[in-house]
């Protein structure tokens, strides 16, 4: 058993169209520097993980493909799936497995190569994970649909507007553009937002994270291998909150808020000692999952960024940029770095190691006083939500 | 088959492509599968029963009298599967909506088609297409429950303004 987790190797693809690669070479892209940061071999690792949400892209056992290509075999594995969180579950899997004592050494890969198939297809099979037979089979719930409820539920109790929804994107794509692994390195403005087509109101197009490839690495270790190995640079998980949400939407009390959400920060917080009236006080900066515009700024409450009804405000007075209250999504979140639905999870750790050990890019470094980074990652619109605490000092 | 795989195909012996943006090489499988899923309804059977006489119906649980919405035949509640069909009152209040504007392409025939969810005046919440104006729904919108027949020729419930 070891009390505490640590992350000490990270590894990051360059997030797009990648048609230069297949799956294979895609995660290895990830996992070879995830290695050369850890200073360690395939042959090291314990147990390993795989979110992979997949039926867009040809290959299914993807645990068993990494296991061939990058000398992983015969070690234990498995591939997990809660949507669009496949990769912090991937990480949760890692880090219980060396919390109960059963590995020392876990690795958690996200990958997702969500191009091998067109669009329309991908449009058609993302609208899927949520009620399929109640909400999908008769009313063609899309991706964007589910959230735009949310959106709009927003909207009309709070009175947000499609401008505070733009916001979000032009912060977000302002720090895509300084990050080299970002699908849109391009900075943007409100116009362009509000002049995009609509996909589903009130979300246009640029209110939507895109179509992605790429993959994430990490891996975790115990506090006595951390030790025996002399890993100065790593940060530790302070603790991880898991909720699950009803699959029909209707089935909810409320559509400006995600219930999982408040639920896994709750479980979050407490594990890793910060105060819940006032996280942000506790925390240098946090990931949060903007596959929509409107869905970071729920975020922002359901995280207790900020009361109820004021996130909105929050991007309006730019809080969120750095120098701000809290930092947000300062990697240029989903809608820029782009959303490789399996891969977000893990790519949000990198960000957390990253950041708190002060290797982010020029321009997007947060100030790290406090030595704590949240990621908050949303699989299908609430059905699952992952908060995760990372930090430089252990509990 | 695309014409440029079919041509890649006679002239290469492979069926392949080039990226025109990346300029990188793509192998276009062959292996094309069409999915359609057979889903079990035996023990909702009333509801559709119901939908044809123009009914919305919920099951009941007759031990602590908890609706479920869309209807299910086990209650967690009390594990107990003693339950009873009853019709909801067809009316409530608009809780959300939007408009699907880039639509899967299994609903490719229909035009960009209004959703929302209701809350009905029995309890339970609905989500279905909304018929009517999207923007004339005003906050507080109270709504009907009605019938229709969908162009794939089933029916199936769907709101619209009162
Ligand atoms: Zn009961």
């Amino acid at each position: 058993m070891s009390e505490n987790v640590a992350v000490i190797g990270i590894g990051h693809s360059k997030f797009g169209t990648r048609k230069d690669v297949n799956t294979a070479e895609l995660c290895w892209e990830s996992m070879k520097p995830a290695f050369e940061t850890a200073n360690l071999e395939p042959k090291d690792i314990d147990f390993f993980a795989v979110g992979n949400a997949g039926i867009w892209s040809s290959e299914a056992a993807i645990p068993a493909l990494v296991a061939e290509y990058a000398d992983l075999a015969p070690k234990g594995s498995m591939r997990v799936e809660a949507a669009c969180a496949s990769g912090s579950a991937a990480v949760r899997v890692g880090y219980t497995a060396i919390k109960s004592g059963i590995a020392d050494l876990a690795l958690a890969l996200g990958v997702e190569k969500m191009q091998e198939s067109p669009n329309p297809n991908v449009i058609e099979l993302i609208g899927r994970f949520g009620s399929y037979f109640w909400e999908f089979e008769n009313f063609g719930l899309t991706f964007p649909a589910y959230y735009a409820l949310h959106g709009t539920a927003y909207m009309m109790k709070y009175g947000a507007t499609e401008e505070d929804y733009a916001r979000v994107a032009v912060k977000n794509h302002y720090y895509g553009a300084k990050n080299p692994y970002a699908q849109f390195q391009k900075e943007i403005d409100i116009e362009t937002v509000l002049k995009s087509p609509y996909i589903a109101w009130p979300f246009k197009l640029f209110d939507c994270s895109p179509i992605t490839d790429g993959s994430a690495c990490v891996i975790l270790a115990s506090e006595e291998k951390v030790k025996e190995l002399g890993i100065e640079e790593k940060v530790w998980i302070l603790g991880q909150g898991v909720g699950t949400g009803t699959a029909n939407l209707s089935r909810r009390e409320e559509f400006t808020s995600l219930a999982s959400a408040r639920y896994a920060a709750e479980q979050a917080y407490k594990m890793a000692g910060i105060d819940i009236d006032n996280p942000a006080n506790y925390l240098d900066g946090a990931n949060v999952h903007d596959c929509f515009t409107a869905p970071e700024i729920i975020a922002y409450e359901d995280l207790r960024f900020c009361k109820r009804g004021e996130g909105y405000k929050l991007i309006r007075d730019e809080q969120t940029y750095i120098g701000g209250k809290i930092p947000v999504n300062v990697d240029g979140g989903l809608k820029a770095k782009g959303h490789p639905i399996g891969a977000t999870g893990v790519s949000q750790a990198v960000e957390a190691y990253k950041q708190l050990l002060q290797k982010a890019e020029p321009g997007r470094q947060a100030d790290i006083n406090k030595g704590r980074w949240l990621a908050h990652n949303v699989g299908g619109t609430g059905h699952y939500t992952y908060v995760t605490i990372y930090g430089l000092e252990k509990r | 088959m695309d014409e440029k795989v079919k041509k890649n195909l006679e002239e290469f012996g492979f069926p392949v492509i080039v990226d025109e943006r990346s300029g990188a090489m793509q192998w276009v499988d062959m292996r094309e599968l069409r999915l359609r899923y057979i889903i079990s309804i035996e023990n909702i059977k009333p509801f559709y029963e119901g939908l044809r006489e123009g009914k919305l119906m919920a099951t009941k649980c007759k031990k602590c009298g908890r609706i479920f919405f869309p209807p299910q035949k086990d209650c967690p509640s009390c594990f107990d599967s003693d339950i009873e069909w009853v019709e909801m009152k067809k009316e409530g209040t608009l809780e959300t909506m939007t408009v699907v504007f880039v639509k899967p392409p299994s609903f490719g025939q229909y035009d960009p088609y209004p959703v929302a969810i209701a809350k009905l005046d029995d309890g339970p919440k609905i989500l279905a297409w909304y018929n009517g104006d999207p923007q004339q729904v005003k906050p507080g919108q109270r709504v009907k429950v009605q019938v229709s027949r969908r162009k794939e020729g089933y029916l199936m419930y769907e709101l619209a303004p009162i």
